[in-house]
């Protein structure tokens, strides 16, 4: 077996602005939180969260770079090549559950989301810039009773930070677990409530990624190699990191405040 | 009970496995890791004067077999690398210095500064297959080699050690002009020049086309190249190409290695892969009578 591995495009859904998701048929196995590299012949490779684990493959791409909007411009039909899955993704935690999503974020966890299977046991929290931009959240509803939404603008569900929700949630409620993604910035403020309110968490980060098998140590922080240590954290391991929230690295390898 | 401390020129090593260059080299907390994981020495990324991006991805194949890479030697340059050394260093363990250059005054300038950051020994990267104007475009040439090594010798007290490519016939000849221009080991091999092409897309998968193949896939010539250096030169050789269990680093040091060096180990077995090489060494020793490693050097010649 070698990789990369070719595989169609089967389904494009347009999720929000700017978003869309890919289906593709790939037959490995994949566990909620894990990513895959994504090759875009002639262009570049990235990694990419998992967003469907059973049945067809998906992953949910925002047009910001040359990759990524590139493959928002793919059809049904046409092809990508695929590496992994990589990394260590979420624990399931016992009892009840809060899921927090920031902006593509979602992307990440609705798998787990799907794992889980008991409408009772996991909350669910979204939130993006703006309504448009909030991903999954049909989908959410299918395997959750409480699916909360949050807008930087106000557009829709609470004005706020998705973190501002979560500790609302946490305030009222007892969980066994949180789980979050997002950007760097939301993730710190998030890990803070979780201790504040003594919840477990588990984090999933991004780093700029080469090999993304856990050799070069492009995407290490602290240490820690994103790609093949992660990219989920628990929060025990990331509050010991002094560049979580702080820094990342550059192509170079050069340190980048955040 | 058995001993695993060896000796490579005058730098005194816990065990013989040494974190390869290139893999968790490029910042201070990558290699505290890697030492904590049992390395008994470690290797950085190849550092040249400038930062480097590197090249686009795909930088990496992965296979069964081993792995073709084309990085196109990112590094944050040498100035920036102060900060990760000092931080390196407080793992307790001999940290040998990467560089790449394109020329003999360029190497003795880096190989100064690692010296005045802490180095145990420098490691020249002669032989990068996928750099243009460095690494084994310098090192097929053994007038150029010796060159290099005069220079970066006259420079610096710290061992110089010259990594060497496989992609020649004159390995034997390179090995040579790095003892004869004053060298303190040779460091064989790097990875070799490779190719993978993807069928559906009828193109090379790599960015840069091709690049080096490492893991067990190279072991073979690895292990030969090893063999032969040993029987020619009177400096010692670190092994390295594809070892990944303790059976592949004994050949390594029985054709002739004095430590070796494991990279793609770290992403095909995991960080455990130092403490099972050094307890499957150990093992191994206690079994056949060895008492101590170096016993074991070369002893394929015997």
């Amino acid at each position: 077996m070698s990789s990369p591995h070719i595989v169609e495009i089967e389904e494009v859904v347009k999720e929000g602005e700017g978003l869309t998701t890919l289906r593709f048929s790939y037959g490995k196995d994949v566990s909620p939180g894990q990513f895959m590299m994504v090759w875009i012949p002639g262009i570049d490779e990235i990694p990419m969260s998992v967003c469907y684990i059973y049945g067809k493959k998906g992953i949910t791409v925002k047009g910001v770079g040359e990759a990524t909007r590139y493959l928002s411009s793919l059809r049904v039909g046409d092809k990508i090549g695929v590496r992994g899955p990589y990394g260590n993704g979420y624990k399931v935690p016992h009892g009840k559950v809060l899921i927090v999503g920031g902006g593509t974020g979602m992307a990440s966890l609705m798998p787990i989301a799907d794992l889980i299977g008991d409408p009772g046991k996991v909350d669910i929290l979204i939130g993006a810039r703006t309504a448009s931009e909030l991903l999954f959240v049909e989908r959410a509803r299918k395997v959750s009773q409480e699916v909360h939404l949050s807008t930087d603008d106000g557009t829709l569900g609470m004005k706020g930070t998705v973190v501002d929700m979560a500790r609302k949630h946490l305030a009222l409620k007892s969980y066994e677990g949180v789980l979050g993604c997002g950007p760097e910035k939301m993730l710190v403020a998030l890990l803070r409530t979780c201790e504040e309110y003594k919840v477990k968490c588990q984090l999933s980060l991004e780093r700029y990624m080469k090999c993304g098998s856990g050799l070069c140590g492009s995407c290490a922080i602290d240490g820690f190699r994103v790609c093949a240590d992660g990219p989920v954290f628990d929060g025990e391991t990331l509050k010991r990191l002094p560049e979580f929230g702080a820094y990342k690295r550059d192509e170079c390898g050069l340190r980048v405040k955040l | 009970m058995s001993s695993l401390r060896t000796k490579v020129a005058s730098i005194e090593i816990e065990n013989p496995t040494i974190l390869a260059s290139g893999i968790m080299g490029e910042t201070g907390a990558s290699l505290l890791r890697m030492a904590k994981a049992g390395a008994g020495a470690l290797v950085t990324k190849s550092i040249g004067l400038e930062p480097r991006k590197g090249y686009d991805n795909p930088t990496l194949v992965d296979c069964d077999w081993g792995y073709i890479n084309a990085m196109g030697l990112p590094n944050p340059g040498i100035n920036a690398f102060s900060e990760e050394m000092r931080i390196a260093l407080e793992g307790g363990k001999p940290i040998i210095g990467s560089i790449f250059a394109a020329s003999p005054s360029e190497f003795s300038e880096l190989a100064v500064r690692m010296e005045e950051y802490g180095a145990a020994a420098v490691e020249l990267n002669l032989s990068c297959p996928h750099a243009s104007g460095y690494g084994m475009e310098v090192g097929i040439d053994p007038v150029a080699v010796r060159r290099i090594l005069e220079s970066v010798k006259g420079e610096v007290k710290i061992p110089v050690f010259a990594k060497l490519t496989p992609n020649t016939h004159y390995l034997v000849e390179v090995g040579k002009a790095v003892q004869e221009g004053g060298g303190d080991a040779v460091v064989a091999i790097n990875t070799i020049k490779a190719m993978q092409i993807c069928v559906e897309t009828r193109k090379p998968v790599l960015s840069h086309r091709s690049g080096g193949l490492s893991g067990p896939a190279l072991r073979a010539v690895g292990v030969r190249c090893v063999y032969e250096l040993y029987s020619e030169l009177e400096i010692p050789v670190i092994g390295v190409g594809g070892i990944e269990d303790w059976r592949s680093a004994v050949e390594y040091i029985m054709a002739g290695a004095s430590a070796v060096q494991i990279g793609s180990a770290i992403g095909r077995v995991g960080l455990d892969v130092f403490k099972e090489i050094t307890d499957g060494i150990s093992s191994f020793m206690s079994r056949e009578g060895f008492n101590n490693v170096i016993e074991m050097v070369g002893i394929a010649h015997e």
